[in-house]
């Protein structure tokens, strides 16, 4: 059977009909919830011990070091084993070999930044 | 530094119903207390061995969300029903008193084992709260040292019953808060305790 009704009309019944059940939902809340505020229960949630400071506050940053040190590391090695695929390939061969170098050496800059910061110290 | 945060100037209207929930006909009654009764997500307060058992009621051997218990609410303000499974100590009080506060009404407490219900074995330590009681009001307790998993479900069936028959209204609301709408979980703790005098027996030890 064809259907005469164009496909926007479905998709607009659809979404009207979504509405009217929201707005039905809410308004059933409202007739039926009861509303019971207190001190306590404004309050912002913290495992029931007192909030400390504002919505907005400062993460302590001693692991970006750790982050720091992953990008040098990890990252460095998501990108050389593609790299080794290709390292022999007439085309590519010579190009990526410095590319790779230069790569590395912003890397090794990296690296010697946290070596100066005493990063790779063994405690 | 101490900051008071504290929301002293936040306006609390009077707790109230919702209006068609208020002296509404006797079949709406009935079939709210019936949604509420079996859709009880419970905030689980584990606090000693008996949080051992409260999980093994939930669990697939006995398995409390067959009666409609719906363990494991992510927080107080999703949660219709508070399970005090263990010993209450008096640090612990506030955080206890302050969770039950935040959470929506209509709100029930079940009082799991002896710990929670009177101290248990702990009645006489400086440290145990002597029963949850003392700080949030409890509908059903179950007795036990830890109570079987049956005892809870039991203690849930009961309090379904009494849900089942509950009559909510503005006026009751309304008398639960009177004068407390701006108390603080900090009022129920407890100053450190003074070593009894003793009176009629040696001071030496008694044991020579």
């Amino acid at each position: 059977m064809v259907s005469h009704v164009s496909p926007y009309l479905t998709v607009g019944g659809v979404v009207l009909a979504g509405m009217l059940l929201f707005v039905a939902a809410m308004l059933v809340r409202l007739l039926l919830a009861p509303h019971a505020p207190t001190a306590a229960k404004l309050r912002t949630y913290e495992c029931g011990v007192d909030p400390v400071g504002e919505g907005w506050a400062q993460t302590n940053v001693r692991y970006f070091l750790y982050a720091f040190l992953y990008v040098i590391f990890a990252v460095d090695a998501v990108y050389l084993f593609p790299w080794a695929t290709v390292i022999r390939t007439p085309a590519l061969g010579l190009a990526s070999l410095i590319e790779m170098g230069i790569f590395l050496g912003v890397l090794l800059v990296g690296l010697a930044h946290a070596a100066r910061r005493g990063l790779l110290r063994w405690i | 530094m101490t900051v008071d945060t504290r929301p002293a100037t936040v306006a609390l209207p009077m707790p109230r119903l919702g209006p068609g929930n208020d002296n509404t006909l006797r079949p709406i009654k009935v079939v709210l207390n019936w949604g509420r009764r079996y859709s009880l997500w419970v905030f689980n307060f584990g606090l000693a061995c008996c949080a051992i058992e409260f999980i093994a009621a939930s669990m697939a051997r006995h398995d409390f969300i067959r009666l409609g218990v719906i363990p494991f609410a992510p927080g107080p303000r999703q949660a219709d029903l508070m399970i005090v499974s263990g010993t209450v100590s008096d640090k612990m009080a506030p955080v206890i008193r302050r969770l039950y506060d935040q959470m929506p009404e209509p709100k029930y407490v079940i009082s799991f084992g002896s710990c929670s219900n009177s101290g248990g074995p702990y009645w006489d330590s400086y440290c145990v709260t002597k029963g949850v009681d003392q700080l949030i009001p409890v509908d059903v307790y179950v007795p036990g040292c830890p109570p079987r998993p049956e005892a809870l479900l039991q203690g849930i069936v009961r309090l379904q019953q009494k849900i089942a028959s509950e009559t909510l209204s503005t006026k009751a609301i309304r008398a639960k808060y009177a004068g407390s709408r701006r108390a603080e979980a900090g009022e129920v703790t407890r100053g450190l305790l003074t070593k009894p005098a003793v009176t009629g027996r040696p001071t030496d030890g008694g044991l020579s």
